[in-house]
């Protein structure tokens, strides 16, 4: 006897779990954004709010000062992501291959010390960098002058040269943790087999890193990539808790989110402009969505991944 | 003080506020205020004399950081959570508030009778008509020295341009002080302290602020790039590393005794009294020439308004009335030397350095920072460009003649009668 044909039940449990999710995102997340997006189309005019079109974004783009702060304010953040890639994420691999080396003592010591920081609110971070490298009274110039290098101190956060870069760094300091850790999951996920395997075959050191383990972690190496650059484009506190909301010296550690700040919320004697600066967060999203396509889409689907 | 201590003070008002609302008649009122460092005086003093006063009414003063407070301020008024009290910036800040309607015209309170048409500029609607906020006190800007270091390096207080920078070079070549404390990493201080602190004396105080906004001089005439010039010239007397000095550095650097020059505001009074354990002087900007008249930075500050959509107007139009009496000039002058009452009613100051500065309102002729008056509405803002200006100019990073011209043409771009 054919079984009683089952009329296919809805499945509720489905949509209880992903409830709490989609209503979270949907108020915190979606509809803000939208929100910000459509404010970015309105200006105020005589008090009272008024659909103006892309009127805003011509403006930031083809006004000779907002473009030039807009412009500014993209390339030092460009900069400020190129330091993170160069500098955090191949100083995060290296420390996640010294750590999962089986020679290395201590290593809940030195994994835990090291992504500690990450943990650090961005206002500790950057008021205890700032009285490090104080001239007056931080310990930088002191311990250069120990080692006899006192010329090579300046005023790091003063420099317009400087500044940006240093803060960079003192962002990588801060984040390196979350590269390593990353990486050491990774690592630590490549089966023994097979890298026994590779020792059988000759394969040892740094050519079994770069041959075997590296193309194992690629996958993680990208997702920290738009991991990095998307915390990189959205950067605000750390400049802000340094340097104010001017991103000074001379603007030159103005990135978008200080710029959107300003124009926002106003500053000093500067009132806010809510459109303009809607005009400015919506740009950012463009950018950051951009950035995120070209990963997902050129990049992410011709990684190659192994099966074990 | 200590954020710890603030936070618990902030509590126990809260706590005891939420306890005299027991009371059912009494009306509490919140003072909204970017004056964090005044907590304890209000607490101490104002507040008690006001309450011993006019029972029935509680007052509750919620100051939040300085930087923040215009942020914070607007964000609490549209949403309608601001405290029926509202400390006023000067000028456009809260000239849009009331023009937004939260904040209420004062056209008809009796205590703006108590004030000069001067003192109530700051907050006044353009046409005149209806004054927003009850002026409390202005600063004074000018130098306060280090008695003993100008002493050891042998020089007299300087009057003029010529004798202030020989005194620079003094204090420089005997090298026991940092001949002057400044940094330019928050940059105000070189626009506020620096650029409207010594420029009156080049554009003739009201006459060149008043042309500006005219269009009849321009940023790049001599008399507002001449203190460009001086500005320069500070480069070489500022400490080690003054590119990343902040405000609070400077401060330091001169009340632990390190710098024999600071230039300031006349705010600066009562946190130095406390800090600093020598002899404090201080001195006029210099002029050009011992004969040529002086001008000085009186700068109308701080003045308080009422929230339009108080529950508690009429209480809030009392505390306010209160505001422009003699009594509260008289309490405020001496609990906060160095902001000086506005009102016409005459107060005895009892601090000396205050004294000093209160005294060159009747030897120079007074004006108000020029950028604050109408030329700070567009974009971009003279004063945040000042700022920037003024910074790059100390630094040596842009000259002089460049500064002028490119706040000229940035204010040319808005402000039609600069076109």
């Amino acid at each position: 006897m054919p079984d009683k044909v089952h009329k296919p039940t809805f499945r509720w449990h489905i949509l209880v779990f992903l409830a709490p999710a989609f209503l979270i995102y949907t108020t915190f997340m979606v509809v803000p954004l939208f929100g910000t997006l459509q404010m970015s189309l309105f200006a105020e005019v005589d008090g009272v709010q008024k659909f103006v079109g892309l009127d805003n974004f011509t403006t930031l783009f083809g006004d000779e000062r907002w473009a030039a702060s807009f412009w500014n304010a993209l390339i030092n953040n460009t900069w400020f992501f190129v330091v993170h890639m160069v500098v955090q994420n191949p100083i995060g691999i290296l420390l996640a291959a010294l750590l999962s080396s089986n020679k290395l003592r201590m290593r809940a010591f030195y994994r835990t010390s090291i992504f500690i920081p990450t943990i650090l609110s961005f206002v500790i971070v950057g008021f205890a960098w700032k009285l490090i490298l104080s001239p007056l009274w931080g310990v930088a110039p002191s311990m250069l002058d120990a080692v006899g290098l006192k010329s090579l101190f300046a005023p790091w956060l003063g420099k317009e040269e400087y500044a940006l870069t240093t803060l960079a760094l003192i962002s990588v300091w801060q984040f390196v943790g979350i590269p390593m850790m990353l990486i050491y999951a990774a690592m630590l996920s490549i089966p023994d087999e097979i890298l026994e395997a590779a020792e059988c075959d000759g394969l040892s050191g740094m050519a079994q890193f770069w041959k075997i383990k590296l193309p194992l972690i690629l996958p993680s190496i990208g997702i920290i990539s738009i991991l990095t650059f998307v915390g990189n484009f959205n950067a605000f506190d750390l400049i802000y808790s340094a340097q104010g909301a001017l991103a000074g010296p001379n603007y030159s550690t103005d990135v978008l989110g200080t710029f959107m700040f300003r124009t926002f919320f106003g500053f000093q004697l500067q009132l806010g402009d809510p459109n303009m600066g809607s005009a400015i967060a919506s740009s950012m999203f463009f950018i950051i969505l951009v950035g995120v396509s070209i990963y997902l889409f050129g990049i992410q689907t011709r990684l190659r991944r192994y099966q074990f | 003080m200590t954020k710890n201590s603030i936070k618990l003070m902030l509590m126990a008002s809260t706590i005891l506020g939420a306890a005299s609302a027991a009371h059912a008649e009494d009306v509490t009122l919140t003072i909204e205020s970017w004056r964090n460092d005044d907590l304890s005086i209000w607490q101490e003093k104002i507040i008690p004399a006001f309450e011993a006063e006019n029972p029935g009414i509680k007052v509750k003063f919620t100051p939040s950081a300085p930087a923040e407070y215009n942020a914070v301020l607007n964000s609490k008024l549209d949403a309608g959570s601001a405290g029926d009290l509202i400390t006023c910036r000067p000028f456009d800040t809260s000239l849009a508030l009331y023009d937004k309607g939260h904040l209420a015209s004062l056209a008809d309170l009796s205590g703006m009778n108590n004030f000069s048409d001067v003192a109530k500029s700051a907050w006044i609607t353009d046409d005149g008509k209806n004054p927003f906020c009850v002026p409390m006190a202005s600063v004074i800007h000018g130098f306060i020295y280090n008695v003993e270091a100008l002493e050891d390096a042998g020089v007299a207080v300087p009057a003029t341009e010529a004798e202030f920078f020989a005194a620079l070079d003094a204090i420089k070549a005997k090298g026991n002080y940092i001949p002057m404390a400044m940094g330019t990493a928050d940059q105000w201080e070189a626009a506020t302290m620096g650029y409207n602190n010594i420029g009156p004396n080049y554009w003739k105080g009201e006459e060149g602020r008043n042309a500006l906004i005219a269009g009849t001089q321009k940023l790049t005439d001599d008399a507002w790039v001449e203190p460009y010039r001086q500005l320069a010239k500070w480069k070489d007397y500022l400490g080690d590393g003054f590119e990343a000095q902040s405000y609070p550095d400077s401060q330091n650097l001169f009340t632990l005794g390190r710098a024999a020059i600071y230039p300031a505001g006349s705010w600066e009074i009562t946190g130095f009294n406390a800090n600093a354990d020598f002899k404090m002087g201080a001195f006029i900007p210099p002029v050009q020439n011992a004969s040529d008249e002086c001008h000085i930075s009186d700068h109308t500050d701080i003045a308080i308004g009422m929230n339009a959509n108080s529950k508690n107007a009429e209480a809030a139009k009392t505390f306010l009335n209160w505001v422009a009496t003699a009594e509260f000039a008289e309490i405020y002058a001496n609990s906060l030397p160095g902001f000086f009452p506005l009102s016409t009613a005459p107060v005895e100051l009892e601090d000396p350095l205050a004294q000093e500065f209160i005294s060159w309102r009747s030897k120079c002729k007074s004006t108000i920072r020029s950028t604050y008056q109408i030329l700070s509405r567009g974009t971009p803002s003279l004063e945040n460009e000042t700022w920037n200006a003024s910074a790059n100019v100390i630094k040596g990073t842009e000259a002089p003649e460049a500064a002028g011209k490119r706040l000229q043409d940035g204010l040319a771009s808005w402000y039609a009668p600069q076109k």
